[in-house]
C-alpha cells in the first residue's frame, strides 16, 4: 500500500496502517496490540487506563499505592467536573520509597487508609497497585478487604500495574472495581430509568446529556463515571438500560451488567449532530415509550433548527478543509468523521490508541478514498501523513497539540483539555466554533506567508 | 475546592497528599532533552514515558518526544534487557538520533535489569552513542533524576585533565527553563568567557516556528563538547540539588575544579555566580553587567514599598527554592512557610540559617506536600505564595495571589522563554512579585482608597 511503502517505517507497524481504498476491500488494521519496543508511542499504560476511568468519581479518595509519580501525573488532569463533592481532584499516595521496596509496601498502604479515615470522613476508597507494587507483590485485595472491616467503608483494590497490558486492560481494571463496588446481585427492585456509562463530565458533558433526558422525561439512575458518586453508584444495578457512550472503555460493564443484573445496553454517541439525533431516537425507542418518543421529537424539532442556524455560519467559513483526527477510542473518531462531514470538511487521516477492530470497519466503511487509517501511530507517521494529505486540523490530545502548531496546523482538543462541551447540540456548535476559531486564526497567515502557501 | 483541607494537623506518616514532587525519569528525561540530537529513552512501561512527555508539553508547549521499552508482563518476569536492546535497535534505524539516553523506572530497578551489560550488548551504529542513568522512581525526586542523568554525562562522555586546555568553563544550570540557560550564556558571554553550558534545552524546548517539524530542534549541547568538559578550567555547577553530582564526578574523573553555588536568583547569587567566574578567570566584570546590577538594584529602591513585610509562602523544588528565599529575604519580605517535597535535610538547614540571619520566624519543610501546606496557611494566612501550578488551589481556597515559579507551570505560557536567573531575571522576578501584590491591593481597595498611583 502507499502509505506503508513510503513510511520506511518500523516493520511491525506495517499492518497498523490502512490507506481507503475501494480496490482492497478486506484491509484489516492491526491493533489491540502491545506497542513496539522502540515506539515514540502516544500511549499510556494499565494504571493511566483504570485511572481515567474512576477518577470522575467525586466523593472517592483515590490512592495511588506506589512511587509518587503516578499520582504525581495524574494529579487533576481529567477535567471532569462535579455537582458534589471535589474530592477526587486531591492527589493522595503512598509515596513508596527504597525500604517500602524492599520491605513491601503493605503496611504503608494500610496506614494510609488509616489516616485517610482518622482526618476524613471516606464512604470510598480505591487504592491502585502500580507497575511496582506488582512485582514486589504487595496484596492489596488483603488491605483492602481488612481496611473495609476496620472502618467500615467501601475500599476496592484495582488491579492496574502499568506493565500488566495497555490501557485497554486499564479500562477492564477500573470496570472490575465498578462491579465490585455495585455488588453481586440482581436482587434489587428495579427502578424506572437509565445509566449512561462512558461519559467523563469533561467541561460539563454529562450535564449537557443530563438536560436532554430530562426534557425526554427519562430519568437517569446512574453517571458513569463523569460526576459520579457512591451513593449514585451503587443504585446502578437497578436501572432499567445501559446506554454506552465510550464504548473502549465502558463495553465490559456493560456486558457484565447485562448478565448479573440482566440490563440490556444500546451504544451511542452524542458527538456531532448526526449521531446525537440519532442516539437520542435509540435511547427513546430502547425504551419502548409513546411519550418519550414523542419527546424526544419535540426536543429533537426544537434542537435541531437553531443548532442548524448557528453551525450555518461556521460552514461556510469551513467548507472544503481538511481534517485529521487522532483520539483516543474508536467511536469518538467515528463521530468526528461524520461530524467533519456535516460542516463541509473532510477527513484525510483518522487514528486511534486503543480502538477495537470492529470500529476500525466503521471508520473504514465512513472514510472517503484515500483516507489514511492508523492505529497507535507516532508523531513520525502523524507528521508524514498530515503533511501528504494537507490537513487543516488535527483533532487530539495533549501531546499532538504542540506537534500540529509545529507543522502549521490548526488543532482542536477532544481529550482532557477541552475547555467546552463538545457534546450533544451545544457541542456540536462549540465544537465548529473551536475548529474555526484555530483553522481561521491569523497566526496561520504569517507561517504560510513565510513558507510561501497561499491559503 | 480544596476547602477539603481541615485546619487541624493530623501526623501522617503514610500519607502523600497533594505532592510537591514527581518521581525522577521526568527529570532524567528534561536533562537528556538538552543534548543535541538525543532522544530519551524510557526504560519501562510505556505509561512512564507518555505521562513524563505530557507533563512535559503541557509544561513548554513544545512537542517533546522520547521513546519507551514498553515493558509487558514477559518483561517484568524474565527482565527487560530484550525490550532495550530491541528498542536500541528500533530507535537507532527509525528515529535516527546521535544519541540514545536511556533512564531507568521504578519496574526496571526493581526488576534489577543490568543496564550498562545490555547497553554493551547492543547494536550500536559506528559514531553513535547509548548512555544511561539509574533513576528509580522510590528515591529522591524528579530534581534527582536529572541530577543522576547530568552525572551520566560526566560518567559517560567527559574526557581530559581538567588542565584548562580548551579555556573553558563549564557551567551546569540546574533544572531550569531554558530561558535561564540562555541568561547563564549570556552573561558568560558578555564576560568574554568560552564555556560549555550542560545540559542545555534552549533551542530543543522553546524552538522557533519554522512550519516544519523538527524531531531533533538545533539546540542542544553537542556530544562533543560533552567530552571536552573534561579539558576545562573549571565546573560552575548551579543549584546543589541537581548540578552538584555532576561537578563532583566530572572534578572526580577528570580533575575538573567544582565550584557549587545557588541558582543565581537576586543579587547576592548572581553577584556570586560572576565573582566565580572571575575568580575562575581572571575576567572583568564588563559595564553592562555593572549597569543591569545597577537598574536591578534601582529597581528595587523604586519598589520596596509595595512588598516589604509581606508574609510569603514559597514551595517548590529545592534549588529554586532555597534560591528564592534568600531573594525574598533580601527583598524585606518574610518567606514564614518554605516547602520542598525533594528529600533532604541539608534543605532544611540551609533555609532555617537564612531565616535565623534575618530573624524571621519560619516554618521550612523537605519531603513536604502541599496539603500540609495549605493546612500551615489556614492557620496562620500569608500575603503571597510563590511556587508551581499546583499552588492555585491554595490561592483559590485562601484567596491569595500566586507568582508561579519552578517546574511545572501548566496553565500559564512564555514563561521558558525569559529568565529569573541573572540581574535580568531578578528584574522580573520583582515585577511579577510586585504587580500581584498590587493587583491584589486595586482590587481589594474600597472606592475611597483606590489610587491612581501605586
Amino acid at each position: 500500500m502507499e502509505a506503508q511503502k513510503c513510511l520506511g517505517a518500523l516493520e511491525e507497524r506495517k499492518n497498523s496502517i490502512v490507506e481507503k481504498s475501494k480496490h482492497q476491500k478486506g484491509q484489516k488494521i492491526s491493533c489491540d496490540q502491545n506497542s513496539v519496543a522502540g515506539a515514540v508511542s502516544q500511549r499510556a499504560c494499565v494504571y493511566c487506563g483504570a485511572r481515567v476511568v474512576l477518577n470522575p468519581i467525586t466523593d472517592a479518595y483515590h490512592i495511588v499505592h506506589g512511587p509518587i509519580g503516578c499520582a504525581s501525573y495524574t494529579f487533576d488532569i481529567r477535567g471532569s467536573l462535579s455537582s458534589g463533592e471535589e474530592t477526587y481532584r486531591n492527589s493522595f499516595s503512598t509515596d513508596l520509597r527504597e525500604r517500602d521496596i524492599i520491605f513491601g509496601g503493605e503496611k504503608k498502604l494500610a496506614a494510609a487508609i488509616d489516616e485517610i479515615a482518622a482526618q476524613h470522613d471516606p464512604k470510598l476508597i480505591f487504592i491502585y497497585s502500580t507497575c511496582v507494587v506488582g512485582v514486589i507483590g504487595d496484596d492489596l485485595e488483603a488491605i483492602a478487604k481488612a481496611a473495609e472491616k476496620k472502618h467500615n467503608i467501601r475500599v476496592i483494590p484495582i488491579q492496574s500495574s502499568g506493565f500488566a497490558g495497555n490501557k485497554n486492560a486499564g479500562y477492564k481494571a477500573a470496570c472490575h472495581a465498578l462491579l465490585d463496588l455495585m455488588g453481586n446481585k440482581a436482587s434489587q427492585e428495579k427502578l424506572e430509568g437509565i445509566n449512561f456509562l462512558g461519559d467523563f463530565n469533561l467541561a460539563g458533558e454529562m450535564w449537557i446529556n443530563q438536560s436532554y433526558f430530562r426534557a425526554m422525561g427519562v430519568s437517569l439512575i446512574s453517571k458513569i463515571t463523569g460526576d459520579a458518586s457512591y451513593k449514585e453508584l451503587v443504585k446502578a444495578p437497578q436501572a432499567k438500560l445501559n446506554i454506552v457512550q465510550c464504548a473502549g472503555s465502558m463495553t465490559y460493564l456493560a456486558k457484565q451488567m447485562q448478565k448479573r443484573y440482566g440490563i440490556p445496553f444500546i451504544n451511542i454517541s452524542f458527538y456531532g449532530l448526526e449521531d446525537t439525533l440519532r442516539s437520542l431516537r435509540k435511547i427513546a425507542y430502547a425504551l419502548d415509550s409513546q411519550e418519550v418518543i414523542r419527546r424526544t421529537e419535540i426536543l429533537i424539532k426544537d434542537q435541531l433548527k437553531q443548532t442548524n442556524k448557528a453551525l450555518d455560519y461556521y460552514r461556510e467559513k469551513l467548507k472544503g478543509k481538511k481534517a485529521a483526527i487522532y483520539v483516543g477510542g474508536g467511536f469518538k473518531a467515528i463521530s468526528l468523521i461524520k461530524q467533519f462531514r456535516d460542516l463541509g470538511m473532510e477527513t484525510v487521516m483518522v487514528g486511534t490508541q486503543t480502538g477495537r477492530e470492529e470500529e476500525y470497519e466503521t471508520i473504514r466503511e465512513l472514510a472517503a478514498e484515500g483516507t489514511v487509517i492508523l492505529d497507535d501511530t507516532n508523531p513520525t507517521e502523524l507528521e508524514k501523513f498530515m503533511k501528504e494529505k494537507g490537513a487543516d486540523i488535527l483533532v487530539g490530545g495533549v501531546k499532538e497539540r504542540p506537534l500540529a502548531y509545529k507543522l502549521g496546523v490548526a488543532f482542536c482538543d477532544h481529550n482532557h483539555e477541552r475547555k467546552h462541551p463538545l457534546n450533544g447540540f451545544e457541542g456540536a456548535i462549540h465544537f465548529a466554533k473551536e475548529v474555526h476559531a484555530s483553522i481561521n486564526n491569523p497566526v496561520w497567515g504569517i507561517i504560510n506567508r513565510e513558507q510561501g502557501r497561499c491559503k | 475546592m480544596l476547602d477539603h483541607t481541615s485546619r487541624e494537623i493530623t501526623e501522617r506518616k503514610a500519607l502523600v497528599i497533594n505532592p510537591a514532587k514527581t518521581c525522577q525519569p521526568i527529570g532524567a528525561m528534561y536533562a537528556a532533552l538538552g543534548i543535541h540530537n538525543c532522544l530519551p529513552h524510557s526504560h519501562g512501561s510505556q505509561g512512564c514515558c507518555s505521562f513524563h512527555r505530557m507533563h512535559l508539553t503541557r509544561h513548554f508547549r513544545d512537542p517533546i518526544v522520547a521513546s519507551t521499552s514498553s515493558f509487558t508482563e514477559g518483561a517484568s518476569v524474565f527482565g527487560g534487557g530484550a525490550n532495550l536492546k530491541t528498542s536500541i535497535k528500533n530507535v537507532f534505524s527509525i528515529y535516527k538520533p546521535d544519541v540514545i539516553a536511556v533512564n531507568t523506572t521504578c519496574l526496571s530497578e526493581t526488576i534489577g535489569d543490568d543496564i550498562p551489560t545490555i547497553i554493551k550488548d547492543s547494536e550500536v551504529p559506528q559514531g553513535k552513542h547509548v548512555f544511561h542513568a539509574n533513576t528509580p522512581s522510590y528515591a529522591g525526586s524528579h530534581v534527582t533524576g536529572f541530577s543522576n542523568m547530568v552525572k551520566a554525562m560526566v560518567t559517560y562522555f567527559s574526557q581530559g585533565k581538567g588542565d584548562g586546555s580548551n579555556k573553558k568553563v563549564n557551567i551546569i544550570p540546574g533544572y531550569t527553563e531554558p530561558g535561564d540557560m540562555r541568561e547563564l550564556k549570556r552573561i558568560a558571554k558578555l564576560m568574554e568567557i568560552s564555556h560549555i553550558l550542560f545540559p542545555d534545552t534552549s533551542g530543543v524546548v522553546d524552538s522557533p516556528m519554522t512550519g516544519k517539524y523538527r524531531m531533533y530542534p538545533k539546540g542542544g549541547t553537542k556530544v562533543g563538547e560533552l567530552m571536552d568538559t573534561g579539558n576545562s578550567m573549571a565546573t560552575v555547577a548551579v543549584g546543589r540539588f541537581a548540578s552538584e553530582a555532576a561537578a563532583n564526578e566530572l572534578e572526580k574523573k577528570c580533575k575538573v575544579d567544582a565550584h557549587v553555588l545557588n541558582l543565581p536568583i537576586g543579587v547576592k547569587a548572581t553577584d556570586e555566580f560572576i565573582m566565580e567566574l572571575v575568580k575562575i578567570t581572571g575576567k572583568d566584570v564588563p559595564y553592562k553587567l555593572e549597569e543591569e546590577r545597577g537598574q536591578l538594584v534601582d529597581i528595587m529602591t523604586d519598589t520596596h514599598h509595595h512588598y516589604h513585610g509581606k508574609k510569603v509562602a514559597i514551595f517548590g523544588d529545592p534549588d529554586h527554592v532555597i534560591a528564592m528565599t534568600e531573594f525574598t529575604l533580601s527583598l524585606g519580605m518574610k518567606p514564614i512557610y518554605v516547602v520542598t517535597g525533594t528529600p533532604g535535610t541539608s534543605f532544611e538547614k540551609e533555609v532555617n540559617a537564612m531565616l535565623e540571619n534575618a530573624y524571621v520566624e519560619g516554618r521550612v519543610k523537605s519531603s513536604g506536600d502541599l496539603f500540609e501546606l495549605h493546612q500551615w496557611i489556614k492557620n496562620e494566612p500569608v500575603d503571597l505564595l510563590i511556587g508551581n501550578t499546583y499552588g492555585k488551589y491554595i490561592a483559590r481556597a485562601e484567596d491569595i495571589p500566586l507568582v508561579r515559579f519552578g517546574f511545572p507551570n501548566l496553565d500559564r505560557a512564555v514563561h521558558s522563554y525569559f529568565p529569573i536567573v541573572g540581574y535580568k531575571g531578578a528584574m522580573r522576578l520583582i515585577e511579577m512579585i510586585g504587580n500581584a501584590l498590587l493587583d491584589r491591593a486595586d482590587r481589594d481597595a474600597a472606592d475611597e482608597d483606590f489610587e491612581l498611583v501605586l
